[in-house]
């Protein structure tokens, strides 16, 4: 048995109103639960990380929800990163000490003082505490653009582009969503992973688009740190009935044996 | 008594929560000198940078009483990532001498040794290797596996304290023990049922 390090398989879970829901390109919501409930699941399954975004906070220009995310940090025994309303380091602390191990930066990272505030929490609490989430979008003319947290347009920026400026900010990791796939469970966008996987030198977790363990192997095989996935854990295919799972440790060894 | 020092850095509320769950009766997060010289046991976590590490530590003003505790009451003392770090003599992060309590250095991944598609920081879930016998390694599987997020790396100068290595790229040192001291890389507290029992052998020492 050759034991060696793994790329790590992440769930997602979307904060919206207090609840847990599951987008379809961003946009079309449905309700899959209690977050705290959710983590427990998650906890028992022994999941490789876990990554809660509350999807709200920065439309609402809402500070995070310390007290909630203090409640779902006491059951995640697992690695934790939480976005969603960060603008400042102060907060940033909060987070972490509320255990939060790395924190998710995306809509201030379209501000000026996004990439500033990176630097901050980078030299305070290390690089690998500052996730950069970059939204990709394909545009009409099949262009990858970046969009902004709440979906809307915010400039002609090149994805690669972007994700180079926010390595030199000293961001710790990528977290690459593409929008047009989220939900869909048509496959990660290999071709965009490869291509900015190949662009920095920090680690690349792609997200959107999972289905299945296959796509997961096709991540890692076109440069992928880590393969993130929200409704595949979710959700029960074909009716789509809420039903969290995660492969359970034997599985993903045996898989990643055969690769 | 289990104190978790608190120097305004790390992940303090992740390490308790995981104490308590692995059935640390009285655990506390503190910068308070009584609260700390009470102590049976330490805990030193830490997230972040070196030089900001040692900054914090020189400011809460605990170090002499840590030596003391550490150095000659020999108290248990578990440090965790940038905390086994500091107690290194130091590190290529910093221009700080770190606390020196081990005769080790901490140094930055050498790419140069790795294959070129090994990103740093490595940030995965990795298995260790056992270099000797440890308490703190009890009813562990010899397969066991930890989540690690680290640029640097710790180097034992005196080879006899290394031991755990995990090998990311090359073997490097996962975690080290001398005397009263333990110390690693990785992360228990985030390392479900193995980081429980981990932390359950520290509770029963």
């Amino acid at each position: 048995m050759n034991l060696i390090h793994r790329k790590r398989i992440i769930p997602v879970l979307l904060i919206h109103k207090g609840g847990l829901v599951k987008s379809k390109k961003f946009k079309d919501y449905t309700y899959v639960g209690d977050p705290i409930n959710a983590v427990r699941i998650f906890n028992e399954k022994e999941v490789d990380e876990l990554v809660i975004l509350d999807i709200e906070a920065s439309k609402k220009k809402q500070a995070p929800q310390y007290e909630t995310i203090a409640e779902i940090t006491g059951e995640a025994f697992m690695p934790l990163a939480y976005g969603g309303g960060i603008t400042a380091l102060h907060q940033a602390e909060q987070l972490f000490y509320n255990g939060v191990e790395k924190i998710v930066l995306n809509t201030i990272l379209h501000k000026k003082e996004g990439k500033q505030l990176v630097a901050d929490v980078a030299a305070k609490y290390g690089a690998q505490s500052v996730i950069a989430s970059i939204d990709v979008k394909y545009n009409m003319w099949g262009k990858a653009q970046v969009y902004a947290h709440t979906g809307e347009k915010v400039d002609e920026k090149d994805a690669i582009v972007f994700a180079k400026q926010i390595e030199n900010s000293g961001a710790g990791e990528l977290f690459l969503n593409v929008v047009n796939r989220d939900g869909m469970y048509s496959g990660y966008d290999l071709e965009l992973l490869q291509k900015i996987a190949q662009s920095v030198k920090i680690p690349v977790v792609i997200c959107g688009g999972a289905a299945s363990k296959q796509d997961f192997a096709a991540a890692e095989e076109n440069g992928a740190s880590a393969m993130a996935a929200g409704s595949m854990f979710v959700f029960q295919r074909p009716n789509q009935a809420v039903l969290i799972s995660y492969p359970k440790p034997e599985e993903i060894r045996k898989f990643n044996e055969n690769l | 008594m289990i104190t978790i020092i608190n120097y305004g850095i790390g992940n303090l509320t992740s390490v308790k929560n995981m104490l308590k769950k692995a059935g640390a009766e009285e655990v506390i997060i503190s910068n308070d000198a009584e609260e700390i010289a009470a102590a049976d046991k330490l805990l030193l976590p830490g997230v972040g940078h070196f030089d900001y590490g040692m900054k914090k530590l020189h400011e809460s003003g605990l170090i002499p009483l840590l030596e003391k505790r550490v150095l000659h009451d020999k108290v248990p003392i578990l440090g965790i990532c940038l905390g086994a770090q500091l107690m290194t003599l130091r590190s290529d992060e910093g221009a700080d001498p770190g606390l020196g309590w081990v005769d080790a250095e901490t140094v930055k991944f050498d790419s140069a040794r790795m294959p070129e598609n090994y990103k740093i920081p490595h940030m995965s879930w990795n298995y260790v290797k056992p270099q000797k016998q440890v308490s703190l390694f009890a009813h562990l599987p010899e397969a066991s596996r930890f989540y690690f997020v680290h640029s640097y790396h710790l180097k034992m100068n005196n080879k006899a304290d290394e031991w755990l290595t995990a090998n990311y790229g090359y073997d490097f040192c996962a975690a080290y023990q001398k005397e009263n001291i333990f110390a690693c890389q990785f992360h228990p507290e985030k390392s479900h049922k193995l980081g429980m029992q981990l932390f359950k052998n520290f509770v029963a020492l």
